[in-house]
């Protein structure tokens, strides 16, 4: 009798979460309406048969419970109800299967008038690339990735010299336009995957696949990636912008192109020198930081981080939030860098300076740091902390320890990392989470402390 | 040309062993090599279910455990799934169950190749040993997920890709040699050493399902093989079978050209029979349950044998459905959603067959009876959304997020689980010769399934909603509501739960084997031979001076006129015992 | 034996009985060998891994970088070698039916000592390709000779570990019923390898 009762109450209590979840598709934001109808269809057959068979079950079990005076009936087959039963399910198959291929047959045929627009996934961060004004985008490979070229453009393309290069997390799509996104990877599997939108699709380095979509619904909503792609996949996350085709058309007239990227000079220490003298007013001629005016060490950083710190503490992206005690400290004197190339050449001084090695403050257990350390932060920052250029990665070894301390903390408790601005702050206030208590962080900075 | 006599023909020539180690250890009895398979992959098994809770705890409670960082997270995740689909599940249904009843279900004294049984068990637990040195190398084991897709699982952002890979692919190497070797003996055996009347269609269907899942184990495994050798090459030799030109973390890597889909298109040549590898003994054991314990034949028997050979078939044409986003051809999707549809079909009539078994029956609730029911509504559930997944079109915005896990876990791991339960109970008083507790297998049965149903069921919703699977956390995202992330801790409370309830389980069985009562011969009133041995445990060589011959199919329960509500397989039809009054028993040859 | 057939019996319904009270069609338990059962399956298992093999090679030969790469005309040799072998198995098993012992060591030791030679000539035109340049990482073409060649090269050694059964019984002098079987597996072995090869060595050497 429980299991009658049990296999009733399961029903009931399926078909009531059924239809008073809270947790349902997200609203949807793309033309595919036709998947959710699919949907629809199929959880009306299948809930069908579910309840059906079940109730009809529990009504055999209570029917022919055990009676020791009874005896079972013997039926070796009924080959009449056996083929009944087999044309009714081939027909519910039927109905199910048959809009699915018709939605299927539309994913697979791209309109002719989208338009293209390239995502590109890498271990664990995305960028975009969008056709210049040729309409065309340009070739492209995973080997010929450099720093100066992170997008791994073929020079001697011209289709791509026009290019638009996104290094952003955030792509922008123009709303009501059929749009394909061609997807390239440059080292794994990834997956683009928009809740909202329904669609998605692997990566696959090597090749490029392809989805398309027309959004129908102005928003911002997040890209996830959904096929795993080693430790911090849960970390890669961008987001995509549907927006009319005039704010469109703005957003990436402020982008640079191929070309612009390239006419920009490298930065030259010999001509950042000068500016240099402001900050070396805390950071220390030599850059090796003073910790009495809560200035950490500079020199030997890569230059590419210096930039892109700079122009953060120049648009308030870092040093703004509530809680960032020190940070406000660096605003104004960014500020006094008015352009961008002034920012390179200062960076590149910075890292041209010659390194002293620094005082260390941090105590903690070596062996835990190591624990911690190897398997998640030296995978991006390299196993000995030397930073990776190519996952925006800093070096970590040899800087002031009492400002890493700082800095992880402030990730863990959100002061950094959380602002819309900061590129692969996500990545970072997503993995601190693996060091849990001031204790872990001082281990993992006194393990840091010991390599060269 | 030298003449050759049946099997079921020729003198017994089993040397009974005399010391503990060739009785226990070294033994060449499919009863002990059945046992020592079965409690190896319980053993892993538990491994792998404290693994779960590992994972469940993170997902659940994300931020508050030290030991759990998003590098252990996926070698759980990874190992969690590689043990329970390979050397849990296969192992058990196959190397267990499969051992234990094939001869005694068609009455025959040993495997024929008893040596090779023996040898399939060790170089098994050689393939458990390597996989779990993985857990103490440096790097610890592969962190890929139990789908080891290149690039990522050879390159350095993932863990264990290092040593742990290596490992991971030596052991499935072994494991597939270890199963190739049992494989060719089951099959054999059922072939050549069936008893006298034990035609194929008088088999019980257990032995259908194993010999089934057999020979797709022998087809499918090797395509496994192949994948795993070439990858060993890709990662130790630097070749590019399956590696392309990329750059890894900033270095360009030493490979050009290989194809990343194409080990995915081999790796689920061998997945997908390997969903059914551990299906079809599930479909074949459960029937057995259902039948006996409902005291009526099984409804429509040839249908399901028709159904487990078609399954069986279709299930090397559908590979492709756990590829509909992985960037192939996007028109393969129509031949494969076609594919794995139709295989909906004699699935379904499986399922209807099982309830109508019931229908009409005269059904005994006892544990076994619980399990197999509770078998037939999970598997319902997990049938159903199997529907949505292998529909090309809404597998886009399902595929990779929690509706995935939800449902091959209610089909593939809880449904089979609870068929294994099932069968434990129901062949444990023949295995050991005592009764286990019924109130602990009540309270087994009960925490299991609505447990696992707890689990399961919402975990669906949050992939309708969007949740991505093989995720260290959430986050924060635009789209999942707090109220999802309170119940994924609610999901983890649930799953707690049914593994703590697991020890119920462990403890009946210690208990049993020391205090049990005994159980008699044929506690169940079981017609298949297994239940008619002279001696219970059986003993070496099964059956005593002479073979059983048998005179019927293995479902003649409730038949009309006969005294007791079963006709055992090997009982003469002249010594069945008729009611007074009810004439002699029908042999229905007579009917011809 | 009619799949068919076997499949549409309906079991609850018996067949006509013998005198013995068993059913006419039942009354015999199949009639086969096991082990010529087993390696049926077995030979279908290689069958299936080396298919899988061939179908990897067909689709990652479509990618750009494949260079096709040349076969010495030693492969033609070991060809023969490996053909020889499996003549004189045929020999010693049609010799072994017939019930005649005599030269039946000789033709062992032969088939044994031609086999070696083909694998070590395998071995040996490994080393010319190395020599030559052509390693096993620097094309796919080349990885997929090697690993071909090799993984059958391993079937033949595991082959040998049966026929080392088989020399151990001529030796001890068992009667030739015995031997009989484990000779006539071998040879159907040898010959599956042979016809392995012979697909194999088409593939590459036409691609």
């Amino acid at each position: 009798m429980p299991f009658i009762i049990a296999i009733v109450f399961l029903v009931i209590i399926s078909v009531l979460l059924h239809l008073l979840s809270p947790w349902w598709l997200t609203p949807i934001a793309s033309n595919w309406s036709s998947i959710d109808s699919t949907i629809n269809i199929t959880f009306w057959v299948t809930g069908f048969v579910f309840v059906s068979v079940n109730l009809f079950m529990a009504y055999a079990v209570y029917k022919y419970r055990y009676n020791k005076d009874r005896r079972a009936k013997y039926e070796p087959e009924n080959k009449k109800l056996e083929i009944w039963l087999t044309v009714l399910t081939s027909l519910g198959v039927a109905s199910m299967l048959a809009p699915g291929l018709f939605v299927w047959a539309d994913f697979v045929k791209v309109p002719a008038d989208a338009h293209e627009v390239e995502a590109i996934g890498q271990q664990w961060q995305w960028s975009f690339r969008y056709p210049g004004a040729d309409g065309v985008l340009g070739a492209a490979d995973a080997r010929l990735i450099t720093p100066k070229n992170s997008f791994g453009m073929d020079e001697k393309d011209p289709n791509g010299q026009d290019d638009i290069l996104v290094s952003t997390q955030e792509m922008h799509l123009p709303l009501n336009r059929p749009v394909k996104m061609l997807l390239r990877s440059k080292d794994v599997l990834h997956d683009f995957a928009v809740a909202q939108f329904r669609v998605k699709m692997d990566f696959v380095p090597g090749s490029v696949t392809y989805l398309w979509l027309t959004p129908t619904v102005a928003g911002t909503y997040d890209i996830l990636c959904e096929e795993l792609c080693g430790i911090a996949h849960h970390a890669m996350r961008g987001k995509v912008v549907v927006e009319d085709q005039a704010s469109y058309n703005d957003w990436l007239a402020k982008q640079m192109t191929y070309t612009q990227q390239l006419a920009q000079a490298d930065g030259d220490p010999a001509q950042g020198q000068p500016f240099y003298a402001v900050c070396a007013a805390c950071h220390g001629v030599n850059g090796e930081g003073n910790i009495a005016l809560n200035a950490p060490r500079i020199a030997g950083q890569q230059d590419w981080y210096i930039s892109r710190q700079i122009g953060y503490f120049k648009h308030g992206v870092r040093g703004t939030q509530p809680g960032d005690l020190y940070g406000p400290q660096m605003a104004p004197m960014a500020q006094t860098l008015a352009t961008d190339a002034m920012v390179a050449n200062v960076a590149a001084y910075v890292s041209s300076i010659p390194e002293a090695p620094v005082q260390t403050t941090v105590t903690g257990n070596i062996d835990n740091g190591r624990a911690l350390f190897e398997p998640t932060c030296g995978v991006c920052h390299n196993a000995s902390g030397q930073g990776i250029w190519a996952v925006n990665a800093p070096r970590l070894a040899g800087m002031s320890d009492w400002y890493l301390v700082r800095q992880l903390q402030y990730f863990k408790s959100g002061v950094r990392g959380g602002h819309a601005g900061d590129e692969y702050g996500y990545q970072m206030t997503s993995m601190v989470q693996a060091l849990k208590g001031d204790q872990a962080i001082n281990d993992v900075v006194a393990y840091i402390n010991t390599l060269k | 040309m030298t003449t050759y006599l049946p099997i079921a023909d020729q003198p017994s020539e089993l040397h009974d062993p005399h010391t503990f180690i060739s009785k226990y250890v070294w033994s060449q009895d499919h009863k002990v090599i059945a046992i020592q398979y079965g409690s190896t992959a319980v053993f892993v098994g538990l491994i792998a279910l404290v693994l779960s809770g590992l994972m469940r705890l993170q997902l659940g409670y994300p931020n508050t455990f030290a030991f759990i960082d998003p590098s252990n997270y996926l070698q759980f995740v990874t190992m969690h799934g590689m043990i329970m689909v390979i050397y849990l599940l296969t192992a058990l249904f196959l190397g267990g169950f499969g051992n234990y009843l094939i001869p005694l279900q068609i009455g025959a004294r040993d495997m024929v190749f008893p040596y090779l049984n023996m040898l399939s068990y060790w170089f098994y637990l050689l393939s458990v040993l390597i996989l779990l040195a993985s857990f103490f190398v440096h790097g610890g084991p592969t962190g890929a997920g139990w789908t080891l897709y290149p690039p990522q699982a050879i390159l350095r952002g993932t863990p264990g890709a290092d040593m742990g890979i290596i490992l991971m692919l030596a052991s499935l190497a072994v494991f597939i040699i270890a199963f190739t070797m049992g494989g060719l003996n089951y099959v054999t055996t059922v072939l050549q050493a069936r008893t006298h009347g034990m035609t194929m269609m008088r088999m019980p269907l257990s032995v259908w399902g194993i010999f089934v899942a057999t020979i797709l184990g022998l087809f499918a495994f090797p395509a496994l093989f192949v994948s795993a050798v070439m990858m060993t090459f890709d990662n130790l030799i630097g070749t590019s079978f399956f590696m392309p030109a990329v750059q890894s973390l900033g270095q360009n890597v030493a490979h050009t050209g290989g194809s990343p889909v194409l080990f995915q298109h081999l790796f689920w040549f061998f997945g997908h029979p390997e969903v059914y590898i551990v299906a079809l003994p599930a479909f074949g054991l459960v029937s057995d349950v259902l039948s006996t314990h409902a005291r009526k034949n099984i409804f429509g028997y040839r249908m399901m044998v028709w159904a487990i050979v078609a399954i069986g078939a279709l299930s090397f044409v559908v590979w492709a459905h756990h590829m509909y986003v992985s960037g192939m051809n996007p028109y393969f999707g129509f031949f494969f959603a076609f594919t794995t549809l139709i295989i909906a079909v004699p699935t379904a009539i499986k399922v209807y067959n099982w309830v109508l078994t019931l229908w009409q029956g005269n059904i005994r609730m006892t544990v076994p009876m619980m399990f197999a029911m509770g078998f037939i509504f999970t598997f319902i559930h997990g049938g159903l959304t199997g529907i949505f997944l292998g529909n090309v079109t809404i597998d886009l915005p399902l595929s990779d997020t929690y509706f995935v896990v939800a449902h091959f876990h209610m089909v593939m791991g809880v449904s089979p689980i609870m068929v294994l339960f099932a069968s434990i109970y129901h062949w444990f008083p023949k295995m050991s010769g005592k009764m286990f507790n019924v109130t602990l297998g009540k309270i087994h049965f009960w925490a299991t399934f609505l447990g696992t149903y707890a689990i399961y069921l919402p975990m669906h919703y949050l992939g309708i909603l969007g949740v991505p699977r093989r995720y260290y956390a959430i986050g924060t995202t635009s789209f999942i509501p707090d109220s999802a992330m309170a119940l994924n801790a609610n999901i983890t409370q649930a799953a707690l739960f049914v593994g703590v309830m697991q020890l119920v389980f462990i403890i009946n069985i210690i208990w049993s084997l020391v205090k049990g009562k005994p159980a008699g011969h044929n506690p169940w009133e079981a017609t298949s031979l297994e239940w008619q041995t002279p001696d219970t445990p059986p003993h070496h060589g099964n059956w005593g001076e002479k073979l059983p011959v048998v005179y019927r199919w293995a479902y003649e329960y409730a038949v009309p006129g006969a005294k007791d509500d079963f006709v055992p397989q090997n009982i003469p039809p002249e010594e069945v015992v008729m009611l007074p009054g009810a004439g002699k028993y029908v042999n229905r040859s007579e009917e011809h | 034996m009619n799949l068919f057939r076997i499949l549409s019996e309906k079991p609850w319904i018996g067949t006509p009985l013998t005198a013995e009270g068993l059913a006419v069609e039942v009354s015999q338990a199949p009639v086969m060998v096991p082990e010529k059962i087993a390696l049926r399956f077995f030979l279908g298992v290689v069958g299936v891994l080396f298919g899988l093999f061939s179908i990897a090679y067909f689709i990652r030969m479509r990618v750009g970088d494949w260079r096709p790469m040349p076969e010495p005309g030693t492969l033609w040799f070991n060809t023969l070698l490996l053909f020889m072998a499996s003549i004189v198995l045929q020999w010693t098993h049609h010799r072994l039916k017939h019930g005649r012992e005599d030269g039946i060591k000789a033709a062992l030791t032969a088939g044994a000592v031609l086999t070696l030679a083909f694998v070590y000539g395998q071995f040996a035109v490994w080393q010319q390709l190395r020599t030559a340049g052509y390693y096993i990482a620097s094309n796919p073409a080349n990885s997929f000779f090697y690993v071909l060649t090799g993984i059958h090269a391993l079937h033949i050694l595991g082959g040998l570990w049966v026929w080392t059964r088989a020399g151990i019984r001529v030796w001890s002098g068992t009667s030739p019923d015995k031997i009989s079987l484990s000779v006539e597996l071998c040879a159907v072995y040898w010959h599956f390898l042979l016809l392995v090869w012979l697909v194999l060595f088409a593939l590459l050497s036409y691609t």
